[in-house]
């Protein structure tokens, strides 16, 4: 059996070109087909990484996004005085929070896009914990004053420590940067709610309260308390389902295209698999020939043509996982949400899982591509075989 | 053409061959269709843009508002001929997944300034006769099986509730086409006078405008001009023509846009590198057979033809099958039409696909007939294959 197996392989460099071009094809489908799944899989995380079981957000009832929520000063106030939410010294751990979106020139291409700019309140630093000054300093109450995500400060102009951006009449001074574990707040630009809300003429309305619950299981207690109080109309989630829910549209948009392009590639893969096994088989029909009339049986021909297929469909797969990994992973990219008007910025991701299903998927095409000839080169007629040339 | 059954027998010299090669090619130029729809549907706000208009939003951004009455200001400005505006409303039917851009709009003046949409003149009358009257695009109206004379309910988280009832209704009096082929047929529209005395909130503002201008060579000036006019009050704009308008929109999808073609990009030149090879290799092995026809007499340059006519017959026949069935797939429909509202193939596409598939052919058996055709004929014959 596997004599036969390593007597192909030994052979293989005399077929150098067509195993050459069957390992590129095969490099190219996999490389591509892990890019792809790379940008679903780093939007996803940027968008689930920044959701928290035990974070809840409250927006106005029958709002489906943050922009399209209002709540009321005192609302926010019994929102925050609400059973199940966590408190330290300072009193409630609470965000009332203002979602606004200005325009920035985009680095890569110079024309304006629309960058997220959110009022929070100290609190917000204590709900989300994850986020991190990296330069500079947090900003102060009651300042004309900024902090800007990292990937907002990658991926627009202007957002550097120090500057001041002008936002119709107001300037406002960027005083640190910030990250959050990759989040989606770094595509953000935070500021004191309290000074955004007259620049903005919202009066004393606010659009979502974020609250850190004592825990996970504290959200029901939450959510029944303030969506069966009559003053109030609101919609309570869990941060971690809000968020998923907010990324819908753009997930399901590159999924679908990306298993659409997925399937297609791995068809065109599989014919070019096909056909070059057949040639390989083709091309040695004398000597399987040779070797049944020594006395081999079908059996060890059929799995060496598999195992030559299967090995350079791996080979491939290993080339263009490496290609894909080297080129792709960490790629920053940014995109517009459409659900939330403003842009997204996020990186590519290539996981071991995904390395692991690209690879898999290459050993099918290989499996699937080798079969077939392998079964001919079986079933030849042998003494036909040994008169082809 | 009396060497068509030649080309045919060398077709069919190797049945199973020929056909995995024609399919490999007819899947890689399937791929080039829909990225070709793709590219058209994600840029084609901005092939659509007219060249006479100019939008004017708010500095900030499109989602503050301004007010009506820069309308007036607006149409004083020397070279402008028409103004009108449009308000995002934001509607929901039903679920927010049936996403379609809904606004109200002052319906003369709007016909007027987008002669893209196109009403028959009894829906037109029945609109400007309607208070409560709106105008869908065809897709739209096809998506949800709406017909004139329905009645629709929108709610709006921004806007709220209309005075004096429960929700938002309009009342479809036409269904609008587009006049091209990519214009986007699947907006909704509603009369602005109607929102306006039924809303209860931030009355007398509206979205942005839309300005023609008499002399599109001017528009920079123009846009100066009106920027200009409004600069330094509580409501600053921000004026451009509507084609930079729709680029900077599909340059903040931007970055999505171009991976996908990136990649389409090269799975479809992978493709056609492994396809392209074993046609090579096709020719190569008939070396033994070329010799033979020269021998017969056949001379060198039309065996060189023989052999680029049989590799571009398969390339052309695979590339124009995937383009057509592509084609056939897209005009049965849109997979997402809240993401993409105008989704089909263009007709460059499917040239640009057709040249691509003919330079392959070209490519693929230039090379080695090239070389099959400057063997002596002793060579050839003694070469097997």
């Amino acid at each position: 059996m596997f004599s036969i197996a390593l007597f192909n392989l030994r052979t293989l460099p005399e077929r150098k070109a067509a195993a050459f071009t069957a390992v590129i094809g095969i490099a190219g489908v996999v490389g591509v087909l892990v890019g792809v799944l790379a940008i679903a899989e780093g939007f996803r995380r940027t968008m689930t990484v920044s959701g928290s079981p035990d974070v809840a957000v409250v927006l106005r009832g029958g709002a489906d996004t943050e922009m399209t929520s209002g709540l009321e000063r005192d609302a926010t106030r019994t929102i925050g005085d609400a059973p199940g939410v966590a408190r330290d010294a300072n009193g409630p751990l609470a965000s009332a929070e203002l979602f606004v979106i200005i325009n920035l020139p985009k680095r890569t291409t110079g024309t304006d896009a629309n960058v997220p700019l959110r009022g929070v309140q100290q609190g917000a630093f204590t709900v989300r914990d994850n986020i991190r000054i990296v330069e500079g300093r947090r900003f102060a109450t009651g300042r004309n004053e900024i902090i800007v995500g990292a990937g907002a400060a990658r991926a627009f102009a202007g957002l550097e420590v120090g500057k001041q951006i002008h936002v119709g009449q107001n300037l406002w001074e960027i005083v640190g940067m910030f990250t959050a574990n990759g989040g989606i707040a770094e595509s953000e630009i935070w500021a004191d709610t309290d000074v955004l809300q007259p620049a903005y003429h919202r009066g004393s309305t606010f659009q979502a309260v974020y609250v850190k619950l004592t825990s996970a299981a504290a959200f029901q207690q939450f959510k029944e308390y303030l969506t069966t109080n009559p003053k109030l109309n609101v919609k309570v989630e869990r941060q971690s389902d809000f968020y998923a829910e907010q990324s819908t549209a753009v997930t399901r948009f590159i999924t679908t295209i990306g298993v659409f392009i997925a399937s297609l590639m791995a068809l065109g893969a599989l014919f070019g698999a096909l056909n070059t096994m057949y040639s390989a088989v083709a091309a040695r029909t004398r000597e399987i020939a040779t070797l049944r009339a020594l006395g081999f049986g079908a059996g060890p021909v059929v799995f060496s043509v598999l195992t030559e297929s299967v090995l350079l469909s791996i080979a491939g797969g290993l080339l263009g996982g490496t290609a894909a990994y080297l080129l792709f992973d960490g790629y920053r990219a940014s995109t517009i949400n459409w659900q939330s008007f403003s842009q997204v910025t996020f990186a590519f991701r290539v996981t071991p899982h995904l390395l692991g299903s690209a690879l898999g998927f290459a050993t099918l095409i290989g499996l699937i591509g080798g079969v077939f000839p392998a079964l001919r080169a079986a079933r030849l007629p042998i003494a036909t075989g040994l008169r082809e040339d | 053409m009396k060497f068509l059954p030649l080309l045919w027998a060398g077709l069919k010299r190797k049945k199973l061959r020929t056909a995995l090669t024609f399919l490999s090619i007819f899947v890689a130029f399937m791929l080039f269709g829909f990225l070709g729809a793709l590219k058209e549907a994600l840029g084609a706000g901005v092939s659509m843009a007219g060249q006479d208009r100019l939008i004017v939003r708010h500095k900030v951004s499109l989602i503050q508002t301004l007010p009506e009455s820069y309308l007036a200001r607006i149409e004083a400005i020397p070279g402008v001929a028409a103004v009108c505006h449009q308000t995002w409303f934001s509607g929901i039917y039903q679920d927010p997944k049936n996403f379609f851009p809904n606004m109200p709009v002052m319906p003369g003046e709007f016909l007027a300034m987008f002669p893209e949409f196109v009403l028959d003149d009894a829906a037109k009358q029945a609109w400007l006769n309607t208070r409560t009257g709106a105008i869908v695009g065809r897709a739209t109206a096809n998506r949800f099986h709406w017909k004139i004379g329905d009645r629709i309910p929108l709610r709006s988280p921004i806007w709220g509730v209309p005075v004096g009832q429960a929700q938002w209704e309009f009342d479809i009096v036409g269904i609008y086409d587009g006049a091209k082929k990519g214009t986007d047929t699947s907006q909704f529209f509603f009369r602005y006078d109607y929102f306006e005395e039924a809303r209860q909130l931030l009355k007398g503002q509206v979205g942005w405008f839309t300005v023609r201008i008499a002399n599109p060579d001017q528009a920079a000036q123009i846009a100066a001009k009106i920027d200009g006019e409004f600069a330094n009050s509580p409501y600053e704009t921000k004026t451009e023509p509507e084609g930079a308008f729709a680029q900077g929109f599909a340059q903040q999808i931007g970055d999505i846009a171009t991976i996908m073609m990136a990649v389409v990009g090269a799975v479809f030149f992978t493709i056609l590198l492994v396809a392209g090879n074993t046609m090579a290799q096709s020719v190569r092995e008939r070396t033994a057979e070329l010799g033979v026809l020269k021998a017969l007499g056949f001379s060198n340059p039309m065996v060189l033809v023989l052999v680029l006519l049989e590799s571009c017959a398969i390339a052309m026949l695979g590339g124009c099958g995937g383009l057509g069935l592509a084609w056939l797939i897209i005009s049965s429909g849109n997979p997402v039409p809240s993401l993409l509202p105008v989704f089909y193939l263009p007709a460059n596409s499917l040239l640009g696909g057709s040249a691509l598939a003919a330079a392959l052919g070209l490519a693929a058996g230039a090379l080695p007939a090239w070389q099959a055709m400057r063997l002596r004929i002793s060579d050839a014959l003694r070469r097997g294959g």
